[in-house]
């Protein structure tokens, strides 16, 4: 690794740590946010938006050359509050109202955040829906904008994915980027005890898209990728399979696969941001 | 309010039956309608799930950059709907009846319902095979179900046009209206109740066809065929009928609606789909309470009955001798 690449990763895990903070702040004032899911997305999300790969005007949320981001995993996307806040999008104070009466930032993210794009939370809609935003972009030979779809493996138990996917790979959609958090873990079990989604990288390869894949908490090595997918043409969708860890972070939540729906009590919170006093 | 039917225009069919045009099919008159907006405007799109006609030839044939085939994936069909809506197109979604209503519905609700609470969208269902237009095709293809199912939504409006002639007007309403609708086509090819291209008030919601004292029949779709027939068997026993066609079930001038039937007798709905479940029967239930009204209307029961749409009209009594002899039981006068 070279020494501004270097430079460039020591800040970005500086901010991965405080999102990862933050994300568990968030948790503590808002228990019924879905933490687990929310930690495996803490590198992906800082690689994406603290790199420069998603353009935004957060004064101009309508900005024709944004790029859409949907995270169709909306219980995982509490992270995102943090990095929101952070870019300007609203000020870091709505953070402390988080799931309070007349704050727009609830359990699941809903459209009337600024920067959320579609409803996010009911599961297997943000990849066909961004795809026929891609589609609206080329109508509009609009050929500079991203749909970065992220969602989660548990989601891709869901049909209308596969049709999404059949569909973006038909029209080769060279404008859609998704992002699969693949933390392998639904809410009842481990998602190979489900119903297995290996190998997943073939399974969209063989639909038409490019497909990487990469360890979802590397930000060295999810820099690469990002790299190689956003500053060079695309010939087609690219899914990137990012293989993380559900509760990243916290072990009792590494290792519980009931984790998705598990909270933390204030003692456990105090002990993870090193606030307890002996 | 009713005289804004005696002052109509346009000669009143019931009273010169239009014998010299011919039956044609809504969608035909629909889609033609689509496409004279597309030819004049380049934002809107046409998406089906595989599902066509020889109008929509002339469409993909004319706008292939703007016609998109999702294949037999109605709840892609939505998805990449809402997607190009929320990139400021405006856009038709076509499908069979029963599936682009019930196969999609949470599609639907999520991303067209909710998300039009905060965003500008502008996107029309459009569903062919109204009730039991699919007649021998079965339970699968009939829609029995779509006008309540629809109805319960929020930020959904839901058009039921009588003919082929008023559904071309339709076509220029819902492309020029904001928000998420639906529209139930029949399947058959109809004859006309409206005049050639016949505008309607589509936010008013309803059109009185013809005015009586002794009864009221208020009907939707292909039932103020029906209705229209009853009321000619009826004439000949000295009875006069009101017959009303409503067309728009989400948004149906209440108060007019029911000013305008105030002095027509007893009401009686006809629809071909369920009553009691939240159809036509409630809606004007709602809309004028406090009367009793008659719901004459499928049982909530699936059959595999075989045999044309008239066959299976007269198992559930829904042919015009049944419901005029239902009808002398309430009438007055």
């Amino acid at each position: 690794m070279n020494k501004s690449k270097s430079v460039m990763c020591g800040k970005l895990t500086v901010k991965a740590r405080w999102l990862w903070e933050q994300t568990i702040r968030l948790h503590g004032r808002a228990p019924e946010t879905r933490l687990a899911s929310s930690l495996s997305l803490v590198e992906i999300l800082t690689a994406l938006y603290y790199n420069g790969y998603v353009k935004s005007k957060p004064a101009e949320l309508n900005w024709e050359g944004r790029d859409r981001v949907i995270i169709s995993k909306g219980h995982g996307a509490i992270t995102l509050y943090a990095i929101l806040a952070d870019l300007g999008y609203y000020p870091m104070n709505e953070l402390e109202r988080v799931g309070q009466q007349g704050s727009f930032l609830g359990g699941i993210p809903d459209p009337i955040i600024p920067g959320f794009e579609t409803v996010n939370g009911s599961l297997g809609h943000g990849l066909g829906v961004g795809c026929g935003m891609a589609c609206g972009l080329r109508q509009k030979d609009n050929t500079s904008t991203s749909v970065v779809v992220i969602v989660g493996d548990g989601e891709l138990h869901e049909g209308a994915n596969w049709e999404a996917a059949m569909f973006a790979g038909h029209h080769r959609l060279n404008n859609v980027v998704c992002i699969v958090d693949f933390n392998k873990k639904a809410m009842l079990d481990n998602t190979d005890k489900i119903i297995g989604l290996e190998p997943l990288d073939a399974k969209f390869s063989a639909f038409g898209w490019d497909t990487f894949r990469v360890d979802g908490h590397n930000l060295a090595a999810l820099t690469d990728c990002f790299e190689r997918v956003f500053k060079y043409p695309r010939k087609g969708p690219v899914a990137i399979i990012a293989d993380t860890i559900k509760g990243r972070g916290v072990p009792v939540m590494e290792s519980d696969p009931l984790c998705h729906v598990r909270t933390l009590s204030k003692k456990e919170i105090a002990e993870l941001l090193g606030e307890t006093r002996d | 309010m009713c005289e804004h039917f005696l002052k109509r225009k346009s000669p009143n069919c019931w009273e010169k039956p239009v014998t010299d045009r011919p039956a044609k099919r809504m969608r035909d008159m629909f889609l033609q309608g689509v496409l004279e907006e597309m030819n004049a405007a380049t934002d809107i799109f046409f998406v089906t799930a595989d599902f066509g006609s020889p109008v929509l030839d002339n469409i993909r044939e004319q706008h292939p950059d703007r016609f998109l085939n999702v294949g037999i994936a109605e709840q892609n069909l939505i998805n990449i709907s809402t997607g190009l809506a929320l990139e400021g197109f405006r856009v038709f979604a076509y499908a069979i009846a029963p599936f682009i209503t019930m196969r999609c519905l949470e599609q639907t609700r999520t991303n067209l319902c909710v998300l039009a609470s905060v965003k500008p969208l502008s996107v029309c269902l459009v569903g062919v095979g109204a009730g039991m237009s699919y007649d021998v095709s079965g339970p699968t293809h009939q829609a029995l179900e779509d006008i309540s199912i629809m109805r319960s939504l929020p930020n959904m409006a839901v058009f039921s046009p009588a003919d082929a002639e008023c559904s071309h007007d339709l076509a220029k309403h819902v492309s020029r209206r904001k928000g998420a609708s639906y529209v139930r086509l029949d399947g058959k090819a109809l004859p006309p109740i409206y005049q050639a291209n016949e505008r309607l008030d589509w936010n008013r919601g309803f059109n009185v066809l013809r005015k009586g004292t002794s009864a009221s029949l208020v009907s939707t779709g292909y039932m103020t065929h029906k209705a229209m027939e009853t009321a000619d068997i009826l004439t000949k026993k000295n009875k006069r009928i009101s017959v009303v066609d409503v067309y728009s079930l989400n948004h149906l001038n209440a108060v007019a609606f029911a000013d305008c039937i105030k002095d027509a007798g007893p009401v009686i709905t006809l629809e071909e789909g369920f009553t009691g479940r939240g159809g036509l029967d409630c809606l004007i239930m709602n809309a004028i309470k406090g009367r009793t009204i008659t719901a004459l209307g499928l049982l909530p029961e699936y059959r595999f009955d075989i045999g044309n749409r008239d066959d299976l009209l007269k198992l559930h009594g829904l042919d015009a001798n049944t419901i005029a002899e239902k009808v002398l039981q309430t009438a007055v006068h």
